[in-house]
């Protein structure tokens, strides 16, 4: 354990952190998943069509973050052994106990949307694909369902629209949930605000959304693919949008706290002003908001003056910017609140433990995980469009023995 | 024969009852886990204290207190019904030796750089300033220092008055620790005593973020929660908490509420007391005389 530096009178037993740094982590991987989740659904419920070439992506990133969300809660707890107790004996008045049933319930709704989704070409390539043991791979994802017909289509189209129709506001839940875990912790005047799950869900949509834009970027720049830039375009409109709204609400807590100075303002004020003055003002402020708030401005409003290279460089650096902020949100909210002391008479310094099962490295390695977890899917499922978009590569090269149905044929 | 990756094709009925089949089996097979885990990790709570009567049985027979404790006379119907537990702190008598802090560490095992009950010392100053502060808990007393020593030239005049205000859990009514435990280790006794079920804890740390008044802490021992239990293995067999038995000033004062005929009954007959925090709502059983609004 930790011997913090502390000032003024901190309680006995709060001269700890217990929250570490992986409880800064589950926020933003969860985040992430809903954001991503929510792109994808503006493409499948929506119908914005200049998405359509990340919504798949963005599905399957939903994925491989939404799989990693448990693992920095699973480092964290003192018995993790115990984990699905929360399953097995659930105290109803626990928002925790929640967390549980909130993920198993999305994590079914995206498995099956996107099992949909890829289900056609799952069944193409079960006959189609190079090796015998990916064909067995993709018979056995295909469940045994080879009924690719346009009615069976069709079938699947209204599911997947029922399913992104349930799945926004489980996104929605999955994550205000989170920020009601805090924003319900009467004891800590930093956490306990109604607002908390709504900031939550907005920072989380900015992050999911900047996570998608910047990967796609990155991967067609590193494969030197063409960008489209309509849906880069697209991206960066709805990061614009949803920043603007999150750092309003975010602005307008802090007002709140400093205009009606309860008795709490003294120690909050130290602790804005003094303890969280890099993290909150510089890094989520000013670096994190104002000047992707700038430059997403700039790229939406002057869309047709500035060249299309340009805008996709301004929604990079911008969508890196928002990724920063919403990770200094998370710190901010998690360690500022365990910065003082519920005597409201000191402050104590979180130092930044490296190694050990809740240091900076294995949270490094956590956060690594969800991107193993997507190049895993990229040797699986095609991430960028249907199969037309296949690399050749994945099929066999003499014609199948067996074709499921004829019409698989129109895929040739 | 036909395995699943050569069989042609399935139909759409066929799938569906299949997958029908299969979830009617998952639901009832989940239910089976779930009932049996229930089973398996449910605790009465008699169980939880014939464990912790067991354990403190063995050591008072170590220590030989087992001939000297005393016996509660309660009312009959107290008896059928049992005692409901209160707890008051007279802050005007405290006079911050540590004795409580040093016989709660002994009793309880309590892991270095925690505590389950600790003493602050309150230093008025004629500017208004406030200086508080609690060495070790304040285990080793105070000494004959007063804080004003160690504070900056223009505090650097003598006090105007000052008090010691004894701190433990407040055992409250409406507990924040026990509502947000997502398993339920969390729990109150019928006694009104809340305590941690050390088996079912998972070490999440939520009370201790929910509870406002830093009485809970993750024992780095066993991974799992913490807190002053009122010392239940003590009180169950009619003893008073240790910190109250080694207090030389009569600052703490345990016994049953229900029972009009209490010390404790009589106290809080006699006396305004007040509880701390009381804007939360959570309504502590441990109460205060002598509280002043500066104490938090």
């Amino acid at each position: 354990m930790h011997h913090y530096v502390t000032q003024g009178y901190v309680l006995p037993n709060q001269a700890h952190i217990y929250w570490t740094m992986m409880i800064v982590l589950y926020p933003y991987i969860t985040g992430i998943v809903a954001g991503a989740f929510i792109i994808s659904s503006l493409h499948h419920v929506f119908d914005r069509d200049e998405l359509k070439p990340v919504s798949r992506f963005a599905m399957l990133m939903a994925l491989a973050f939404l799989l990693c969300a448990p693992l920095p809660l699973l480092a964290h707890l003192g018995h993790p052994e115990r984990a699905l107790n929360i399953m097995f004996t659930p105290n109803v008045t626990s928002a925790m106990a929640g967390f549980g049933f909130i993920y198993t319930i999305y994590l079914l709704i995206l498995v099956v949307e996107i099992w949909l989704l890829y289900r056609v070409d799952i069944v193409f390539l079960a006959s189609n694909a190079k090796s015998e043991m990916m064909r067995r791979l993709y018979w056995i994802l295909a469940l045994g369902v080879t009924d690719i017909s346009e009615e069976a289509k069709a079938l699947d189209r209204k599911v997947m629209l029922f399913l992104a129709a349930i799945g926004v506001p489980a996104a929605c839940f999955l994550h205000g949930y989170v920020g009601f875990l805090f924003g319900a912790i009467k004891a800590n005047p930093w956490w306990a605000s109604p607002l908390m799950p709504v900031i939550f869900l907005l920072s989380a949509i900015v992050s999911g959304i900047a996570m998608v834009m910047v990967c796609y970027l990155i991967v067609q720049w590193f494969n030197k693919r063409p960008v489209d830039s309509e849906c880069t375009q697209s991206m960066m409109e709805s990061a614009w949008y949803f920043v603007m709204v999150d750092v309003a609400l975010e602005g307008l807590e802090l007002l709140n706290h400093a205009y009606m100075a309860n008795h709490d303002w003294d120690i909050m004020k130290h602790l804005i002003l003094d303890k969280l003055l890099v993290s909150l003002f510089v890094v989520q402020f000013l670096i994190g908001s104002v000047v992707p708030f700038l430059l997403l401005g700039a790229a939406v409003v002057f869309r047709n003056r500035i060249p299309a290279g340009v805008r996709n460089v301004m929604g990079f650096v911008s969508g890196i910017l928002l990724l920063v902020q919403v990770l200094a949100m998370r710190w901010n909210v998690v360690m500022g609140g365990q910065m003082f002391s519920k005597s409201f008479r000191g402050f104590l310094d979180f130092q930044i433990d490296i190694y050990g099962r809740e240091g900076l490295l294995a949270v490094l390695f956590l956060f690594t995980l969800p991107f193993v977890a997507m190049l895993v899917f990229s040797r699986v499922l095609p991430l960028w469009g249907p199969i037309s978009t296949f690399p050749t590569r994945w099929l066999r090269d003499k014609p199948p023995e067996y074709v499921p149905l004829k019409n698989l044929t129109k895929f040739k | 024969m036909t395995t699943l990756w050569n069989k042609p094709e399935i139909s759409r009925r066929e799938f569906f009852e299949k997958c029908a089949e299969a979830g009617a089996k998952t639901f009832v097979f989940g239910g089976l886990v779930v009932t049996t885990a229930n089973l398996l990790l449910a605790q009465d709570p008699e169980d939880v204290r014939a464990r912790a009567e067991g354990a403190v049985e063995s050591r008072l027979h170590d220590t030989g207190l087992g001939d000297v404790r005393a016996r509660a006379e309660g009312a009959p119907k107290e008896a059928a019904k049992g005692p409901i537990y209160g707890f008051v702190v007279d802050t005007m008598k405290c006079i911050g030796c540590g004795s409580c802090v040093r016989a709660c560490r002994d009793e309880n095992n309590v892991p270095d750089g925690f505590c389950r009950t600790w003493v602050e010392q309150y230093t008025f100053f004629p500017n208004g300033e406030v200086i508080v502060n609690s060495p070790s808990g304040g285990a080793d007393g105070f000494g004959e220092d007063l804080p004003s020593r160690n504070m900056p030239e223009e505090l650097g005049q003598l006090p105007v008055r000052g008090f010691f205000v004894p701190k433990l859990c407040n055992h409250c009514i409406n507990t924040p620790c026990i509502q947000v435990c997502p398993v339920g280790a969390s729990y109150v006794t019928r006694e009104g005593v809340v305590l941690i079920d050390q088996e079912r804890c998972i070490g999440c740390g939520y009370c201790v973020q929910a509870c406002p008044f830093g009485s809970r802490y993750i024992n780095p021992q066993t991974n799992t929660a913490d807190k002053c239990t009122w010392c239940y293995h003590r009180i169950t067999k009619g003893m008073v908490p240790a910190c109250v038995q080694a207090c030389p000033a009569k600052a703490r004062i345990f016994g049953s509420v229900s029972d009009p005929n209490s010390e404790i009954s009589q106290i809080l007959a006699n006396n305004r007391v007040q509880v701390l925090k009381s804007y939360l709502g959570t309504n502590p059983r441990t109460r205060y005389i002598g509280l002043d609004s500066e104490v938090m």
